[in-house]
């Protein structure tokens, strides 16, 4: 009773919700949009090629956030084997390789008129192009491996060992020489980000959370019910 | 929560993941050449093995008033604020390519003072602001 608590208090509530969720999401992103592109000013740099940043940063953002919970899920997984932890973590991939994409397409179109060129092969962007194959390995092993319990395992031991670059990409800017500029948002010090052009950009990352999760709840009963289908089909 | 099996779990992973970060610790190390994407002036001054017939690349700020165009051909220097380097371009070069900014050439090592520059790049710092913003920083300083 207590391992289906969970996931059925997750779908429950997404079923309620989820409307007033897509409309919540909708509305930050309009708003987000027209701070963006109208609102908020041009750079004393780039002019207004400065608007990709608030779809480029906060799709980095979230690409890199949910793999550190596929990773962490994937974790708890392998050690602890918690019922309903598998299904949650591969409901998290699609989106968040959606998201990895979005950041590399985005930021090589803000790289060309910026840098001059779409793409080069410094630490941040290589490793970005590690973590798109890290996200496509994880839902080829579930696509694949069509037992259950071995495509659970398999897939964790890729999201576990997908949490080291995570580290890489963060920092690359740091540790190495690179083309790609360092971090502007940081914990340890005041963003270099003049507030006019931070409100938009925290708006963006709102909304695309807000998406994120939507894509994932409905990805997640999809899951549920693929699982239990199943389940039923076997036990016949 | 914690059983024996468990524990044995956390373990073997823990050890993996060590093991993993110390491949990729030392992998990096030692690709440190090609991981970094340019060497500063400083670092061309002070490296041993520099060649001068491989393509390497230079970054740095672009010293301020050395911008000299005569007909297709750029010269400027770029500096660290420690070291110098002098970079002959022929081409067109990115929109954000000025005095005081950031810039990365790619091309060959005449000697440790000559570059002759096959591509120009423009890198822009991590700070963002209006004109107006950074007009005002500018009289403060």
């Amino acid at each position: 009773m207590l391992k289906n608590f969970f996931p059925n208090k997750i779908l429950s509530i997404s079923n309620k919700f989820i409307n007033s969720l897509i409309v919540l999401m909708i509305f930050i992103i309009l708003l987000g949009l027209a701070y963006s592109l109208f609102i908020s000013p041009e750079d004393y740099v780039q002019g207004d090629s400065v608007r990709i940043m608030y779809v480029h940063v906060p799709s980095s953002f979230i690409a890199l956030g949910i793999f550190a919970c596929i990773g962490t899920g994937s974790i708890f997984n392998l050690v602890f084997r918690i019922k309903f932890m598998p299904l949650i973590v591969k409901s998290l991939a699609p989106i968040g390789t959606i998201f990895t994409l979005i950041s590399i397409v985005t930021g090589s179109l803000w790289g060309k008129p910026t840098w001059g060129i779409w793409w080069v092969w410094d630490a941040r962007l290589t490793s970005m192009l590690i973590l798109l194959l890290f996200y496509f390995a994880y839902i080829l092993t579930w696509k694949f491996i069509k037992n259950f319990e071995k495509a659970n395992k398999i897939s964790s031991i890729v999201g576990i060992v997908g949490l080291i670059n995570l580290p890489v990409i963060k920092y690359s800017v740091d540790w190495w020489s690179t083309l790609h500029q360092p971090s502007s948002i940081t914990l340890t010090s005041a963003p270099t980000i003049h507030h006019t052009m931070l409100v938009p950009l925290i708006i963006m990352l709102a909304g695309m959370i807000a998406y994120s999760l939507i894509v994932f709840l409905m990805k997640y009963k999809t899951e549920l019910i693929k699982f239990k289908l199943n389940k039923n089909k076997n036990n016949r | 929560m914690f059983t024996k099996r468990v524990k044995s779990r956390i373990f073997f992973l823990s050890f993996s993941i060590l093991i993993g970060i110390l491949i990729i610790f030392f992998t990096l190390k030692s690709l440190e050449d090609n991981v970094v994407y340019f060497l500063s002036p400083t670092e061309i001054h002070n490296k041993s093995d520099i060649s001068f017939n491989n393509k390497i690349r230079v970054g740095g700020l672009v010293k301020m008033g050395s911008i000299i165009r005569e007909e297709n051909v750029i010269n400027f220097i770029i500096t660290d604020l420690k070291n110098e380097i002098a970079v002959s371009y022929n081409g067109l070069v990115p929109n954000l390519f000025s005095e005081g900014k950031g810039v990365v050439a790619e091309g060959k090592l005449n000697d440790k003072k000559y570059f002759i520059a096959e591509k120009i790049l423009a890198k822009h710092d991590e700070n963002y602001m209006p004109p107006e913003v950074s007009k005002v920083l500018e009289k403060s300083n």
